[in-house]
């Protein structure tokens, strides 16, 4: 690295041509680079682990320009180029570093026949489970058998016989004749999840992948060993047999479950999510994301789900129960209970409606033990969001006590909450029986129960929006399935509620109007950012004093708040 | 008339009365070198060992000299010194008679290298199975401490240096280098890849460390005591010092014979020092160095040009048993395991005992060998049990040679080697064996042979 921090290009020859990467890039990343989809097909090389150099199907061969030993001097062939001296045998990619001048060959006979050989030698004692393996459709070893497979077999002896279903935890099931101990799933456990629990017993071809006595794996991060698996080897028990993944529809989605906002993708079919999966973001989550994050899709289809739009317990349709709102909103002495759940849209409409009906807005925090890693102490996944529109300027309290004293004295009579259950946070219901109350929420809950209008709002996997993360990053959300049935994106409704509050006819928005109103209005954000403009890797936003306020998240994977205090230190040092 | 040994190494192990313990080694003038050794500027120990041209006696022969040359100095990371006594290569069994029978000379040859190299502490990794010689390691340490000749402040030089005797638990593996380390480190011995763990750099806990065989080291107390140029006058150019030959098979006095290297031939090995074959044999073939090294055939005619240009025309009697003629012929005088075979050798079943070695063997890290090694061993196995097919014999060696050059260490070319040299030279057989199962099947007979074998 150099000294300001940016890494030196070396320019390097891959099968002819010359390409320019970062110095030290691996083989198999710097053939990623040339693009056109042109790939060194890899098993164990995994671009957030150590390196092993176990499965050797990245093998390549390597040259570098020749030099005399004695003189230092290049040595040139007849047309006055420097001869390149290849190594003898072929090198492994994942190991293989860049540096000046080297040669690349990818597609020689050589590498050609080497992959060939390791794809024979995975497949002798490999099991022909495919038709019954829940890897089938995303197999590196199913995709690149069809590469480099004979199509025939020369094994005749018999097949090694292992354990076929060995329970490694609560959700995650192993079979060790798929597996092809490539030590993925070692090294994550002892890298990652800092939880050293896998390991290999016995020797050589009989080598199997086990448990060490007496523990598990049951760490908030074991189903990414399920991810990274190469083969079927391991499954998740939740997954497993449930849908072939071909069939399965893959959408692009954030994590609820804390400010860290792991980017995710949700596999779904005909409205049915069958699992929720890490997506790669080198400034969020890398490739990993928590298993209970993954679970989060459960609550979609239970009971207590929200589905109609009532007033006084009885349903209505959406433009008389908003009207209804507003006429409450109307009458004056209004507070809301925001919330950190909200999507950056819904809470600009939050923060538009309190405008309008001056409003005092409370948030609640649920903060909960941070695990370091991505699972952050602030279980919201868009406080910043809030911070962000204005819809609040401080840190919310964990309780609503000066609420419920405004209650009790009168000097609230309307109050709007959004997803919270306010009876747990302070307000009995008692109280609550003194103020007339609108709830917006998907589930249904005690407040809710005592609400005198219900306006019922979708999951994250049934809209699309935005959150921002606890590094100011704004990161986008698409619906991945439809919500219940009659009921509208928050935004919708919520226009429906704010337009007439400014005497307003509501306008029919979409998600793009929506945008150009935020962008427009709020100060963080540019003027000429849209929702579709917001890349799939997010975008970090710069927030000013904001990110000074003492937030509760200690370091984790992606986030260093001391770090960056000592950046801004020193960057004023500087300047001073 | 048997040619006369000429003993370096080997020098006092079988005299009559010389015994392991530290008083008949001093009486033998023992440590005297180790005492001139603290005397003396390490960097100019490495350079005589570096005029010595001595190579390693592990297995690849490497020069010792240039090994330590490499070292990464330049990190302040302490250096380790590993003494690799894991002598597990089928046919080799030198190492462990100096550690039974001369276990001082060995521990002289260590500190002299451990100065040399200003190792912080050494280690002597020794095989598992090698119980006694554990113990007897252990004690001489200890007398060694007693007389300050290891430890604090050897001999008031202000060199501290420690050996720590560690025991293998019983695998091959655990001889390669990476693989030792990491065993030491307490780990499965899994070989490391390199790059980028090369030991000279990122070695035992990731510090710069040499690792030698016991006899190399060995080696170094010699050196110290004549000079690396006049140790690099015994045997030839580029083939420096003695060899301890281990002789295993088909010969009538077999055992470990030293000799400077390229004193005699593979011929005179075999009948002046080793008394010739059984009466009525007829010599088939020989494995020159450890059952990885390829295999020669007697009848063979090895013809070439040799490193300085001369051109050779050998039997296989004729071969000089040095580093470099081995090569020449296609093999490598390895660790000195010289395994002879008569004509009652059956060559399918020869290899399925070396191909079960190897199967059992392998770590089981890299796709090659932990698949590729144990289906050549399910395949000879079927042979020698009487389902020999005729295209076996190329589909072994094809399997060969989608190993040798591919894996993480060099076992893989080690497992490989003997089923390519079995059939570039044997492949008569190996087809001749499958008709004449065919045959016997055809006859209403039992197709396998009895074999002794596993
Ligand atoms: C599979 C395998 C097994 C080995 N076993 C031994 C052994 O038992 N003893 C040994 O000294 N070297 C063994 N070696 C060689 C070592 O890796 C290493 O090269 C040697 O110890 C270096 O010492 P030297 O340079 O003094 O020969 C083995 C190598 C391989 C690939
Ligand atoms: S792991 Fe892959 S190749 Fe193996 S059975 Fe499953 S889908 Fe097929
Ligand atoms: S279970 Fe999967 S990730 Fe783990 S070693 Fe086996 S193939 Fe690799
Ligand atoms: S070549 Fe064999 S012994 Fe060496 S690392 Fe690979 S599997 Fe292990
Ligand atoms: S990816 Fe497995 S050896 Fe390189």
């Amino acid at each position: 690295m150099s000294q300001n921090g940016t890494v030196e290009n070396v320019t390097i020859n891959i099968d002819g041509q010359d390409v320019d990467v970062p110095k030290g890039t691996n083989i198999i990343e710097a053939v990623k680079m040339v693009g056109k989809g042109k790939e060194v097909p890899h098993y164990c090389y995994h671009p957030k682990l150590s390196i092993a150099g176990n499965c050797r199907m990245c093998l390549i061969e390597m040259g570098m320009p020749m030099r005399d030993r004695e003189t230092g001097d290049a040595v040139l062939d007849d047309d006055g180029k420097q001869k390149i001296g290849w190594m003898p045998k072929p090198v492994i990619g994942c190991a293989t570093n860049a540096a000046p001048g080297m040669h690349i060959r990818t597609s020689s006979d050589v590498v050609v026949e080497s992959r060939n050989a390791v794809t024979e030698f995975l497949l002798i004692n490999h099991p022909l489970d495919c038709p019954i393996c829940d890897q089938a459709g995303e197999c590196r070893l199913q995709e690149f058998s069809a590469d480099h497979g004979r199509g025939f077999s020369r094994f005749i002896e018999d097949k090694n016989v292992k354990p076929k279903r060995t329970r490694l935890g609560p959700r995650v099931v192993l079979d060790d004749e798929r597996c092809i101990l490539c030590s993925r799933c070692v090294r994550f456990s002892q890298e990652i999840a800092d939880d050293d629990v896998l390991g290999f017993v016995d020797r050589g071809t009989y080598s199997t992948l086990t448990c060490y006595p007496g523990k598990e794996l049951a760490n908030n991060y074991s189903l990414n060993t399920v991810d990274i698996c190469p083969v079927g080897a391991l499954t998740s028990t939740d997954f497993r047999f449930k849908m072939r993944v071909w069939f399965l529809k893959r959408t692009h989605s954030i994590c609820t479950e804390s400010s860290v906002g792991a980017n995710t993708e949700i596999w779904s079919r005909e409205g049915k999510i069958y699992r929720i999966t890490p997506r790669r973001n080198d400034a969020v989550n890398d490739t990993w994301m928590t298993d209970s994050g993954r679970a989060l899709y459960k609550t979609v289809e239970s009971d207590d789900r929200l589905t109609q739009y009532t007033i006084g317990g009885v349903h209505q349709p959406v433009d008389q129960v908003a009207a209804a709102a507003v006429d409450l909103l109307r009458g004056g002495d209004v507070a809301m209970v925001a919330s950190a759940h909200s999507s950056v849209e819904e809470q600009f409409y939050y923060k538009t409606i309190a405008e309008r009906c001056a409003t005092k807005v409370s948030l609640v925090s649920h903060d909960g033990e941070g695990d370091g890693l991505l699972l952050s102490e602030d279980r919201t996944p868009n406080l910043r969001g809030a911070l962000v529109t204005g819809l609040i300027y401080q840190l919310p309290a964990a309780d609503l006590s000066s609420l419920a004293r405004d209650i009790h004295s009168g000097a609230v009579k309307t109050l709007l909450v959004v997803n919270e259950d306010v009876t747990t946070l302070g307000i009995a219901p008692e109280l609550l029986a003194k103020v007339k109350l609108i709830y917006v929420g998907t589930h249904t809950n005690e407040t809710a129960k005592e609400a005198d209008i219900v306006l019922p709002s979708l999951m994250v996997f049934e809209k699309d929006g935005s959150f921002i993360n606890q590094n100011f990053r704004l990161q986008k959300f698409k619906a991945a399935i439809p919500g219940p049935s009659g009921i509208l994106p928050d935004y919708q409704v919520l226009e429906k509620i704010a337009a007439p509050l400014a005497d307003e006819k509501p306008a029919p928005v979409t998600l793009d109007m929506v945008w150009e109103r935020i962008a427009n209005q709020v100060e963080h954000i540019e003027t000429t950012q849209t929702w579709r403009g917001i890349g799939e890797q997010g975008l970090p936003l710069e927030p000013g004093s904001l990110r000074e306020l003492p937030f509760v998240e200690t370091k984790n994977l992606k986030y260093d708040p001391d770090a960056w205090k000592e950046t801004q230190a020193a960057a004023a040092a500087s300047e001073g | 008339m048997a040619i006369q040994e000429q003993r370096l190494i080997f020098k006092h192990l079988d005299e009559p009365g010389y015994s392991n313990d530290i008083d008949c080694y001093l009486r033998h003038g023992g440590y005297e070198q180790l005492k001139q050794a603290v005397t003396m500027k390490p960097e100019d120990i490495c350079a005589e060992v570096m005029d010595s041209g001595v190579r390693g006696r592990g297995g690849a022969g490497f020069p010792a000299g240039m090994k330590w040359k490499f070292l990464d100095r330049k990190s302040g990371k302490p250096i380790y010194l590993v003494c690799n006594a894991d002598e597990s290569e089928p046919g080799t069994f030198k190492d462990r008679q100096i550690i039974h029978k001369d276990p001082h000379q060995l521990i002289e040859g260590m500190m002299c290298s451990a100065y040399a190299i200003q190792a912080k502490l050494a280690f002597i990794y020794i095989r598992g199975e090698f119980f006694q010689g554990y113990r007897i390691l252990e004690r001489a340490i200890e007398e060694a401490r007693e007389k300050n000749l290891l430890g604090e402040n050897i001999l008031g030089s202000g060199y501290s240096c420690d050996i720590i005797v560690h025991r293998g638990a019983g695998a091959y593996i655990c001889g390669e280098e990476t693989g030792l380390i990491e065993s030491l480190e307490g780990f499965r011995a899994n070989p490391r890849i390199k790059p980028p763990y090369f030991p000279a750099a990122l070695g035992l806990y990731q510090c710069p460390t040499i690792v030698n065989n016991v006899e190399t080291l060995c080696d170094v107390k010699h050196i110290i005591e004549m000079g690396g140029k006049e140790f690099a006058k015994i045997g030839t150019p580029g083939n420096s010092g003695t060899r301890i030959w281990c002789v295993s098979g088909h010969v009538q006095k077999p055992g470990y014979y030293e000799f400077p290297c390229a004193a005699i031939t593979l011929g005179q090995l075999i009948y002046d020092v080793c008394g010739g074959l059984k009466p009525g044999r007829k010599l088939k073939a020989v494995i020159p160095g450890g059952s990885s090294s390829k295999i020669l055939r007697a009848d063979e005619r090895f013809t070439g040009k040799l490193k300085n240009g001369t051109d050779f025309d050998w039997g296989i009697e004729d071969i000089p048993m040095d580093f470099d003629s081995l090569m020449a012929v296609g093999s490598m005088s390895g660790s000195g395991g010289v395994i002879v075979m008569d004509d009652s050798t059956d060559m399918v079943e020869a290899l399925a005992n070396i191909n079960y070695f190897y199967a059992h063997e392998s770590c089981g890290q890299c796709t090659p060998c932990r698949e590729g090694v144990p289906w050549m061993r399910k395949i000879t196995q079927r042979m020698i049990e009487g389902n020999a097919r005729e295209e076996d014999a190329d589909l072994l060696n094809s399997i060969a040679d989608q190993i040798a050059g591919r894996t993480i260490c060099a076992f893989g070319e080690a497992a490989s080697w003997p089923v390519q040299s079995f059939i570039a030279k044997f492949k008569d057989e190996f087809v001749e064996k499958a008709r004449e199962q065919a045959a016997r099947r055809k006859a209403g007979e039992l197709a396998a042979k009895e074999t002794t074998l596993i």
